[in-house]
This record gives C-alpha cells, sequence and structure tokens, in this order.
C-alpha cells in the first residue's frame, strides 16, 4: 500500500522524539504501519534524535552502575528477529492490539445518525485524547467532530473526498486545528476511519492563558 | 585493561564522525556475534554517560537516571542481534531505546504506541552493502544538517527529543503560539530532509 495524504513533519518529530499523546500517537502509529514514506521520514527524524543524545553533555556514571550492568550480562538472552507483523492486515497492528475483536464489523458499534456509526477506542486512563472509529454510509458526511483540538484522522477502508481531495485506505488527514473540512463518504461502500481528537491544552487569548495554571488545563 | 579501553574511545570521538560510527558497527557486530563483553564495555564508555544526561532530563533523579542507563544498556546487550546496520547508525538506534524506555518507565501511565518500524519494511533491492555505505555517508550528514538549523528551531528540537516537552508544553515554556513550534519543527525536518536529500 502507497498512501497519498501523509503526516504533517511536525507530527512525524514529534513521534520521533516520543512526546505524542497516547490518543494522536496511536493514530500515527497506525498509519506508520502502512506507509513506508512516512517510516522513513520517521528514521530521518531519529537520526536527528541521535545525533541531538550524541551532543549532550556527558553525566558522569557511577563504577556501580558500570558493575552492575557487566554483572547482569550473563543473565540476559540474546533476542532474535521476531516474525514481521503482515505489512497488509485489514487492522493496522497498534489499533488492532486495542480491540476486542479482530474483525472491524464484529465491533459493538453505537449509531449516532443515520448512516453513522461510533466505536471509542480504550485508551489508559492518563490520556489527554480521545480515539474514535467512525464508520460512515455511501454518500455520508462526516459529522462534526469537537472542533479546537488537535485532530489525526486515518481511513481504514472505503474513502471520503473534501475539498482537500480524496482520502481512500492508509491516507491520513493530519490537520491544523483551524482548518475546517466537511469531508463526505464516497458512493459504493461504508468509509471507516480511525479519528484521534486531543483536547486544546492552552486559551488563545493571554488573560485566559494567565488563568491556565490556576484552572489546571 | 578499563583504561586502554577508555583511551581507545577517547581518541576517536576526536576524529571523524564517520569513522566513530564504523567503530560502534564493528562493536554491536562482536556483541550479537561473539556476545564479547569488552566491545560491550566499549559502547558502555561511550554511551552511557550521554544516556544519563538524556535520562536525567524529565524529573528524573540521578539513582532514576542511571537505573535507566543499566536498563538501555542491557536491552542493547539483549538486542544487539536485532540492530540492522543498513537501517540506522548505532547511535540512533540507541536513542531509540532509550526514548522507548522512557515512554515506558517515566510515563508508563499513559505510553505513546510505537511501531517497530523494521517489522514493517519490505526487503530491499539494494544488496545490504550499499544500504550500509549510504547510510555512512548519512551519519555525517545529519551531523551536519543539526549544525545548520537555526537556534530558534534548534531550540524547539531540544525541549521536544531531549526534554520530553510536547509541542503544546513548549508553547506554553516559549509563551509562543503552539502553530509556531510546529512551523518550526517543520523548517527544521525541511532542512534535514534537503541534506539527507529524502522523499518528501
Ligand atoms: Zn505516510
Amino acid at each position: 500500500m502507497t498512501p497519498a495524504h501523509h503526516l504533517d513533519h511536525s507530527t512525524i518529530l514529534a513521534y520521533a522524539a516520543g512526546t505524542l499523546d497516547e490518543s494522536i500517537g496511536l493514530v500515527v502509529a497506525s498509519h506508520l504501519a502502512w506507509c513506508p514514506q512516512c517510516r522513513a521520514a520517521v528514521r530521518a527524524a531519529e537520526a536527528l534524535g541521535g545525533e541531538l543524545m550524541e551532543q549532550l553533555p556527558d553525566a558522569a556514571v557511577s563504577d556501580g552502575c558500570r558493575a552492575r550492568t557487566m554483572a547482569m550480562l550473563d543473565g540476559a538472552t540474546l533476542h532474535r528477529f521476531p516474525a514481521p507483523p503482515v505489512a497488509d492486515a485489514a487492522v493496522p497492528g497498534p489499533l488492532a492490539r486495542l480491540l476486542p475483536v479482530a474483525n472491524l464489523d464484529e465491533l459493538p458499534w453505537k449509531k449516532k445518525a443515520p448512516g453513522v456509526a461510533i466505536y471509542d477506542v480504550k485508551l489508559s486512563p492518563t490520556a489527554k485524547g480521545q480515539v474514535k472509529l467512525l464508520r460512515i454510509g455511501p454518500g455520508r458526511a462526516v459529522p462534526e467532530h469537537g472542533h479546537g483540538g488537535e485532530e489525526v484522522t486515518l481511513i481504514l477502508s472505503g474513502a471520503y473526498r473534501d475539498h482537500m481531495g480524496r482520502f481512500g485506505r492508509g491516507d491520513v488527514a493530519d490537520l491544523d486545528e483551524d482548518i475546517e473540512h466537511k469531508p463526505v463518504a464516497e458512493a459504493g461502500g461504508d468509509c471507516i476511519c480511525l479519528v484521534a481528537i486531543e483536547r486544546p491544552t492552552r486559551f488563545k487569548s493571554f488573560a485566559a492563558r494567565l488563568m491556565q495554571p490556576l484552572v489546571g488545563i | 585493561m578499563l583504561v586502554a579501553v577508555m583511551t581507545t574511545v577517547e581518541q576517536h570521538s576526536k576524529h571523524d564522525k564517520v569513522i566513530l560510527e564504523a567503530e560502534f558497527r564493528n562493536l554491536m557486530k562482536r556483541v550479537a556475534q561473539n556476545r564479547d563483553r569488552a566491545a560491550f564495555e566499549k559502547l558502555f564508555t561511550h554511551f552511557a554517560p550521554r544516556l544519563k544526561s538524556f535520562m536525567m532530563r524529565k524529573n528524573a533523579n540521578a539513582e532514576l537516571a542511571e537505573d535507566l542507563v543499566q536498563e538501555a544498556m542491557i536491552a542493547v546487550w539483549n538486542k544487539a542481534g536485532l540492530y540492522e546496520p543498513g537501517k540506522g547508525s548505532v547511535t540512533t538506534w540507541i536513542f531509540t531505546i532509550a526514548r522507548n524506555l522512557r515512554i515506558d518507565r517515566i510515563r508508563r501511565e499513559a505510553p505513546m504506541p510505537l511501531v517497530e518500524l523494521g517489522d514493517y519494511d519490505e526487503a530491499s533491492d539494494d544488496p545490504p552493502g550499499d544500504e550500509v555505505l549510504a547510510r555512512k555517508q548519512e551519519d555525517s550528514l545529519v551531523s551536519k544538517a543539526l549544525g545548520g538549523i537555526p537556534e530558534e528551531q534548534r531550540q524547539i528540537l531540544l525541549l521536544s527529543f531531549v526534554e520530553d516537552m510536547a509541542q503544546s508544553e513548549i508553547a506554553t515554556r516559549l509563551n509562543i503560539p503552539l502553530g509556531t513550534v510546529k512551523s518550526r519543527m517543520r523548517l527544521a525536518y525541511g532542512h534535514l530532509r534537503r541534506i539527507l536529500e529524502i522523499q518528501p
């Protein structure tokens, strides 16, 4: 599979740095499982991380730490190459690990509107954002789902169109929070999307920003 | 013996980056194939102080940092057979081990999902020798790219990769809009991409 729409480069860097919230991280990892181009981009960003670490000032390591590490080598076992997962699996590996069933059709979908169903993917209690699976019937518009936050969408099956073009299986919509779009599912079959929404973590006005530490958002 | 080992690595650090990386690759091979403890200890001597510095950043005290250094280096010993020279430098590989460990151990309550990139890669058409050659070129290019990144972008990279701060945390810390954090990250990546001549 070679997706046509990819992750924003700032998202690639944040993933490589390991600083994404679990919600967005899940959608990003799922796209990576399907996208050789973004995997190459992550490798380049990781090389940058390696170089940044390499240039850090040394922190003296105690003799005890060295001795303990060397003493543990005997008990350690060499890992062998794992069997590679199926790259084109119907559900990308990082998502599959969080679903109760292997087949998306068997999920307990909740009907939200005519032709639209939702399934909430269960994340850790401390995750800042949410991840939802959306199933949109042919020709239906994708419903509004949260504004003013970060949002990343991955198409798992079917396709939708908006003013940015056609988004099919494997494509990712990694949009700035101020971009508005009205996607419509293509005729011919359901469109299933994986959507991460991270609530805004800061207010825009200066006064509100001053209050931010007080209200703990 | 230990002193001799340290001297070798210190001398190398004055040499070209490419030579240093070639030495690391060679040490990794000896660790993977021969379970060579002396080779491992050389890697420890070079990487442990950097790893500790890296681990000291987010809320970690020296004791926890050394625990994580130990854990990271044991992972290097255990996973040495999984290191693929054609996929990236030893330094980069050890950075990803440290990053994953930090996500796992320090942010254990809301971990960031990760994929093992190599698990998904199709077999390359290029002979492995060519990949390694291309990679050797890249080691020095990444260092060059980082050197050419303007200070305001470099600062964002450090807060992100080293201080382990999310984009929104960086925006708050520097009192700049989130969009500015993102655009600086995009510019920094664009610079890297041009120097590495990689596809968008
Ligand atoms: Zn991609």
